[in-house]
């Protein structure tokens, strides 16, 4: 049984009087997309470049791929790929000249014709790297971090300031890259991103992981979510109620405007249209609210996460 | 391996593994030259400034040097010591101190290439940009009667010594100051030391207590002793290059334990 790819126990990491990392845990499956997800300054980056061998933890363990990233950095350096927030390229060198210099650092790098095209760097492959625009600047570090054909990458807000284009491109060659057996590590504060994408979620606000699980599993903890509907009015609400599961509440808000509350599943939602139809009763306007990752985290830290 | 879904896709089947090492600082010294090459404020400092300085002032008397031949064989020892001063310190910081300011030394960090790799590929890039100034700057010298003598041995150790100098203070400067302010400082330390290195004005011009400063920073050692080489004729100054080595060991030391990567 192999290690995980990472494991962070109780990180701690201080800046001044600043606590980046504070008792923070992290567990990351070989094989899987998992996603940091909180607001800025909550802890994120300061973790990963500390899995990245950056950063000197000043409490706590960290081990990549089973190995010390720091006393072990020769072994790892071939085994990790990395994905800067920004910057990270010679201003003056040519975006395909870059790409294909890292890739010669490598013993058998990706085809980097193919992952310009993949990537539609394209034509920006012959600009230099300070008069790209902030998406191909982007996109360039990501196809960086993944040329040297790694078993791990790390990617620092890989769609931070991208079009919705550019990052459906880069959701799918994330996605690819677990297919094909590459474990991601991700941070964002995009919610959609994180539920997309991911196969788990740690949720980080203040140098800890305050939750973590799957997409799923996260959004279904203490679930509660909303059906409502338009139908004749004075419906017999009580009786709804009653072929509902326990705990779930039904409300006529205003006149022949019906509000379902609970644990709202695909089942929840064919008792509902069920009941009417036994009654003749044409449901409109039925729309649904499950709560998202973004309700989750206004849960755990009773503020937005700042997008 | 399993079935690819389309003909055009990529796959990303890990195969991790660094390059030969020799393979790694042959690409990294390669990126490096090229980068020296293709920037154009580089190339002024290091090509363009210290040809105009030999041709102009060997065909004009600007100051009494002496004799068209006498001029020649005092100025290119001084825009040899030049040349190393362009590349070695002014293009070496500029060029370490954007780097370091655009990430790129940070990213570079996470390759396989080791920082001795890399510090292993600066140094090659710069003797290399210095072999070809020596060079084009030797051609000229020739064209306009220049007459070296000494031994090349003692000559080659001293531009050594003297890349060992400036490039480790360059490294000093880029690895703590930021990139502007490198920027800055390395053009007026360029300026500076071009009038007051003994590189196209005598040493013996200026006030006999500025010069044994004069004498003891690595231009006017590096300046003086090409000199004392190429125009005299004689054996290797050992003073000089005591001189040139100490400045290495100190920048080389304080740069070993400030430089920061990012």
């Amino acid at each position: 049984m192999p290690a995980p790819a990472v494991e962070v126990v109780d990180l701690v990491k201080r800046y001044g009087s600043t606590v980046a990392a504070d008792g923070l845990c992290l567990t990351v499956e070989r094989g899987t997309i998992t996603a940091v997800l909180g607001p800025n300054g909550a802890g994120k980056t300061t973790t990963v470049e500390t899995c990245e061998g950056y950063r000197r933890p000043d409490g706590g363990l960290v081990r990549v791929l089973g190995l010390d990233p720091r006393r072990d950095a020769r072994a790892l350096r071939p085994r990790v790929g990395v994905m800067l927030q920004s910057g990270g390229v010679y201003p003056g060198v040519k975006a395909i000249e870059m790409l294909r210099h890292i890739a010669a650092l490598h013993a058998h790098p990706l085809d980097v014709d193919a992952l310009v095209d993949r990537l539609g760097i394209g034509s920006a492959g012959r600009t230099v790297y300070r008069r790209l625009s902030g998406g191909q600047q982007q996109r360039l570090s990501l196809a960086l971090a993944v040329v040297g054909r790694p078993e791990l990458v790390f990617l620092d807000e890989p769609t931070a300031g991208l079009d919705p284009q550019a990052r459906r491109a880069t959701w799918e060659l994330v996605s690819d890259l677990r297919r094909d057996g590459v474990t991601v590590v991700l941070t964002t504060h995009y919610m959609d991103e994180a539920e997309k994408l991911a196969d788990t979620v740690a949720v980080v606000d203040h140098g800890k992981v305050i939750a973590t699980g799957s997409p799923g599993e996260l959004t279904a903890r203490g679930a509660s979510g909303t059906l409502r509907f338009r139908a004749t009015a004075g419906l017999d609400v009580s009786a709804l109620r009653d072929v509902l599961p326990e705990g779930t509440q039904v409300h006529e808000t205003l006149t022949g405007h019906y509000l379902v509350e609970g644990a709202v599943d695909p089942r929840l939602l064919a008792s509902v249209t069920a009941w009417c139809a036994d009654r003749g009763v044409m449901p409109e306007d039925l729309t649904i609210d499950r709560r998202t990752l973004e309700d989750v985290f206004i849960d755990l830290t009773g503020r937005e996460l700042r997008a | 391996m399993s079935t690819q879904p389309d003909a055009g896709s990529l796959s990303f089947h890990p195969a991790p593994a660094a390059a030969p090492l020799p393979r790694m600082v042959a690409a990294q010294a390669g990126l490096e030259v090229r980068m020296i090459l293709r920037n154009g404020e580089q190339l002024l400092l290091t090509i363009v400034i210290p040809v105009l300085v030999l041709v102009l002032f060997a065909s004009v008397q600007v100051m009494d040097l002496g004799t068209r031949a006498a001029r020649v064989n005092f100025l290119t020892p001084g825009v040899l010591a030049l040349a190393v001063m362009s590349t070695a310190f002014t293009g070496l910081a500029i060029g370490t101190g954007f780097e370091r300011r655009y990430g790129a030394l940070k990213r570079l960090g996470a390759t396989p290439l080791p920082r001795w790799g890399l510090l292993l590929a600066k140094a090659l890039a710069v003797l290399a940009v210095e072999a070809l100034q020596v060079t084009l700057l030797a051609v000229v010298a020739q064209a306009l009667g220049w007459d070296p003598r000494g031994s090349a041995l003692a000559v080659l150790l001293l531009l050594l010594a003297g890349t060992a100098a400036f490039s480790t203070l360059a490294l000093l400067m880029a690895g703590t100051l930021r990139a502007e302010a490198t920027l800055a400082a390395a053009n007026l330390v360029y300026l500076l030391l071009l009038v007051s290195g003994g590189i196209a004005v005598p040493l013996d011009r200026f006030p006999a207590s500025a010069r044994p400063v004069l004498e003891a920073l690595p231009a006017g050692a590096l300046s003086q002793a090409l000199r004392e080489v190429l125009r005299d004729g004689h054996g290797l100054p050992w003073g000089a290059l005591g001189v040139l080595l100490a400045w290495a060991a100190v920048a080389g030391t304080l740069a070993a334990r400030t430089f920061r990567w990012e």
